[in-house]
């Protein structure tokens, strides 16, 4: 980029909120998708609204690709830089704006972390529903711009049950209120329609959002299967009950190695763990509660636990989440999915899963929502062994391609972004993928919002590392991989 | 185009030969859509033939008034042309019942009673109560985004939708979203469909996603002497740990206004729910009532020609600020009203008077309060004759001219309900 233009960029956001040194660029050449790599042109970091709206009119001027990043947690790519673009960060606008208890409404910055949601409301018996795994660290922005989900949206449904109004702008630098505090405003849901496009819309700027109260009692029982198939028959016969969990999750063996030897989360040493967290009035729980472990014992399970206190409950979440990171302590390498299926097929689909890991010669480790068929499977491989990588991605890539003739869906949370843009043909017709690029034209008719993302036939000039590069800071002994 | 000429013309051949001739009939009167009068009913059997439809209206410049059941055709402002009405009528079938995964795939033109029963077989339902579900439709209630007072509980209707099959002007089917819990693949055009009135295409198959019936069920009701006690009472079983599946504010008279609550689950938890309510109700008392209470949406638009019915969306702490504004001035202007409130802040809202200038008055005075709330009010239902002096709607603020530019993308010749949408759309 030339120096006149950084300098102009430089004038809208001061030093603080530019970022052009070749080393520090590269924080910014990869989301939680490690895979693909672009080094930015610049970054951008501004403070306020306005500071925004100047650097949008400015790219916008010179036709400068952007793409607007929050923490860069996301696992699909969506964060990655586009060659010759600047990548524009929310995480310098993270204040709390407003909190209205009474109508259960909180206006926030796009660089709010989604824990610091509900660690300001808390304390008044609230919480933000949506629960990534990465929700210590990820933005509100972001996890709009992915329509995020978490372990609770069974019941508790995914980002954009929960988004209000949205403050945002646009590629050409308007500056947009989208929906607003109330409910049902009139004219296109254009809100619902922004939630959840992995910021090919414009960059959001403001969001207002609902909170909810805190259940009563929350309890989570832990039961140990033989199977992941006789884990995943409890969960059908759970939901066949009549029951609505506010969770129910799968680890299989793998998943729970990698989780003990990170969080040490005292797991019962079984081929498949289920979690199933029922929450309500205390005495609801309590009765339900009682029904719950005999059906998991009459699908086979030998050892069940219930976590009631507050301190268990947590014990037995931080293994959950934490398993993605985990299993790198099992594998130098792994690939992350994020098929879904319909509940009912979770069966076939994992003897399936096991038959094309054992044909392609690599572990896959099971983590999953059961309750909604998300499914995660970690492709463990070594990048080192030549081929191992083509073959993960390969076998990555039929798992999907398995959950879509399953009647499911390529992603159920972590979004399309660079990874999975050649798989949307897959799920949709030309006229569908045709009528979501009017969609997109009418939001941002020069394609400058995170151009090249989500659908297939642009290219994002992509690099992929041949072998494992250590960042400076690691080299100067400042940081440490594990 | 009148009717005496439509028959023999070119267009209703063509129409014809799309959907067969015994699918195409001349309109009727009571086909008219705020006194626009249409010419023909087109009712096609598959969403190809729909599609076919709107591309031929497209090339011919006739317009369409897509309708499902005809329950909310008095909902937006009169149409600029109504040429035909396509009638979702035999698009009526419940196609999969998929309850091990507790979903549904349904047809647009399937009543929501039709619905709710297939499912209830397995211990299932559509978590909304829309009015009039026995001629209300699938395609209807999306196209509206009506909800009704399940909502505290389960969420709007676009909540509930997983996925949706539409016919597009330029002759395409599309579908958006998917059949599992659990998708972000692609924009969500499931959410623009979602009250866009059937502007931007046409509806013909909804994938939902449902919710176990809850074995017991038990209506309260307490009387309060005025809309903000209501109101506080409201705020504080929001604040609270219960756990209902209906909260509601209705009121005729300044001096009564009831708080109306509903628990659903196991028999074992409604006592305890009961007792909870009851310390938080304090010295208020809650009685046993009848469920029909949940019907007072409805009934506001029972014989209600002369009335003008409105959907005040506020927040609920705002909802006795509301109520105190309009009682005293309905009492000087000599206007009847009914409001029924949800605990989500959607007020609806009956009003009465003796000539339309005094409806107007008031519906201006209401508008303006609600403007200084911050909130939006739309007339869900009033005389054809005053639509002439009013947008239904309202003023969208800055997102009309997206809205301009999403409806140009889809539905460039302006064929789908023209003029009945926001800012003329």
């Amino acid at each position: 980029m030339n120096a006149r233009l950084v300098s102009e960029f430089r004038s809208i956001v001061g030093d603080a909120g530019l970022v052009s040194g070749p080393e520090q660029l590269r924080t910014y050449e990869c989301d939680g998708l490690t895979l693909f790599r672009v080094v930015p042109d610049l970054v951008l970091l501004p403070a306020t609204a306005k500071e925004m709206q100047a650097i949008v009119k400015l790219c916008y001027r010179e036709k400068i690709p952007m793409v607007a990043r929050g923490s860069g947690t996301g696992l699909s790519g969506g964060a990655l830089p586009v060659k010759g673009g600047v990548v524009i960060s929310v995480t310098r606008m993270n204040r709390i704006l407003e909190v209205d208890l009474p109508n259960a409404r909180v206006v926030v910055e796009p660089g709010v972390t989604n824990s610091a949601i509900t660690a300001a409301v808390s304390p008044r018996g609230y919480f933000y529903a949506p629960d990534p795994s990465s929700q210590v660290v990820c933005t509100v922005a972001g996890n709009v711009a992915e329509n995020s989900g978490g372990a609770h949206c069974f019941k508790y449904g995914v980002t954009t049950t929960y988004i209000l109004g949205l403050e945002v702008v646009l590629s050409d630098g308007t500056l947009l209120n989208l929906g607003g505090t109330t409910m049902d405003q009139p004219g296109y849901d254009v809100v619902g329609a922004f939630v959840g496009s992995e910021g090919t819309f414009g960059i959001i700027t403001k969001v207002t959002l609902r909170i909810i109260k805190k259940p009563e009692t929350i309890q989570v029982l832990m039961a140990a299967f033989n199977s992941s198939s006789e884990a995943g028959a409890a969960v059908s016969n759970i939901i066949a009950s009549g029951m609505f969990p506010a969770a129910m999750e799968i680890m299989d063996r793998l998943a729970l190695e990698a989780a003990e030897a990170a969080v040490h989360a005292n797991y019962p040493n079984c081929q498949a763990l289920l979690l199933v967290e029922l929450d309500g009035s205390a005495r609801e729980v309590e009765l339900l509660m009682e029904k719950v472990g005999p059906i998991c014992k009459e699908c086979g399970a030998w050892e069940i636990r219930l976590a009631k206190s507050e301190p268990e409950r947590m014990a037995v979440w931080k293994g959950r989440k934490a398993a993605f990171a985990a299993v790198g302590r099992i594998s130098p390498n792994y690939l992350v999915q994020d098929g879904v299926i319909p509940r009912t097929a979770l069966p076939r689909v994992l003897g399936e899963v096991d038959r094309l890991s054992a044909d392609a010669g690599l572990r896959v480790a099971n983590v999953f929502h059961a309750g909604d068929g998300n499914l995660h499977p970690l492709v463990l491989y070594d990048r080192r062994i030549a081929g191992q990588e083509e073959r993960a991605m390969t076998l990555a890539e039929d798992i999907l391609r398995l959950c879509v003739e399953a009647g499911g869906s390529i992603t159920g949370e972590h979004g399309i972004g660079e990874e999975k843009k050649m798989f949307m043909p897959v799920m949709f017709s030309p006229a569908d993928l045709d009528a979501m690029q009017r969609l997109r034209s009418a939001f941002d008719p020069y394609d400058l919002c995170n151009p090249t993302k989500m659908f297939p036939g642009t290219d994002a000039n992509v690099q992929r590392p041949v072998a494992y590069e250590p960042h400076p800071i690691e080299l100067a002994g400042l940081a440490q991989r594990y | 185009m009148s009717q005496a000429r439509v028959e023999n013309n070119e267009a209703w051949i063509e129409l014809s030969a799309i959907v067969g001739p015994e699918h195409l009939r001349p309109a009727t009167p009571e086909d008219a859509v705020d006194a626009v009068q249409p010419a023909g009913v087109i009712v096609p059997g598959s969403a190809q033939e729909v599609a076919k439809v709107l591309r031929y209206c497209g090339s011919a410049g006739l317009t369409i008034i897509p309708r499902g059941g005809g329950t909310q055709l008095g909902l937006g402002n009169r149409p600029r042309k109504a040429d035909f009405v396509l009638s979702l009528e035999r698009l009526n079938q419940v196609i999969e019942h998929a309850w091990g995964d507790m979903t549904v795939t349904v047809e647009a033109g399937c009543t929501i009673d039709k619905l709710q029963n297939v499912v209830r077989e397995h211990g299932q339902q559509l978590g909304a109560d829309p009015m009039q579900p026995e001629q209300a439709t699938v395609g209807g209630v999306l196209a509206t985004a009506e909800s009704g007072t399940l909502r505290i509980r389960y969420g709007a209707i676009r909540d509930l939708v997983l996925g949706l099959e539409m016919a597009l002007p330029d002759g395409s089917v599309i579908k958006a979203g998917g059949k599992v819990v659990k998708n972000v693949a692609g924009y969500d055009l499931t959410k623009l469909a979602i009250g866009s009135l059937g502007t931007l295409g046409v509806i013909t198959r909804a994938v939902f996603r449902l919710h176990p019936v809850l074995v017991a069920t038990a209506t309260f009701a307490a009387m309060l002497p005025t809309a903000l006690e209501a109101e506080k009472l409201v705020l504080a079983i929001l604040d609270s740990h219960l756990v209902y599946t209906g909260l509601q504010i209705r009121a005729r008279r300044e001096d009564q206004v009831f708080v109306h609550i509903r628990f659903e689950g196991i028999p074992e938890s409604l006592q305890d729910q009961f007792a909870k309510l009851r310390r938080i109700a304090g010295a208020h008392e809650f009685v046993d009532c009848s469920g029909d209470v949940w019907m007072e949406r409805q009934k506001l638009f029972v014989n209600a020609a002369t009335s003008v019915i409105c959907k005040c969306c506020v927040l609920p702490s705002q909802i006795g600020s509301l109520c105190d504004a309009l009682f005293p001035y309905a009492k000087t202007a000599d206007v009847a009203f009914i409001l029924v409130a949800q605990g989500t802040g959607l007020a609806e809202l009956r009003l009465d008077a003796a000539s339309q200038h005094t409806l107007m008055t008031v519906l201006g005075f209401l508008r303006s309060e609600v403007d200084r709330l911050g909130g939006t009010l739309t007339v869900a239902q009033c005389p054809v004759t005053m639509k002439s002096e009013m947008d239904v709607w309202g003023a969208v603020k800055d997102a009309l001219p997206l809205m301009l530019r999403i409806k140009q993308k889809f539905d460039p010749g302006e064929i789908l309900n023209p003029g009945r949408f926001v800012g003329g759309i």
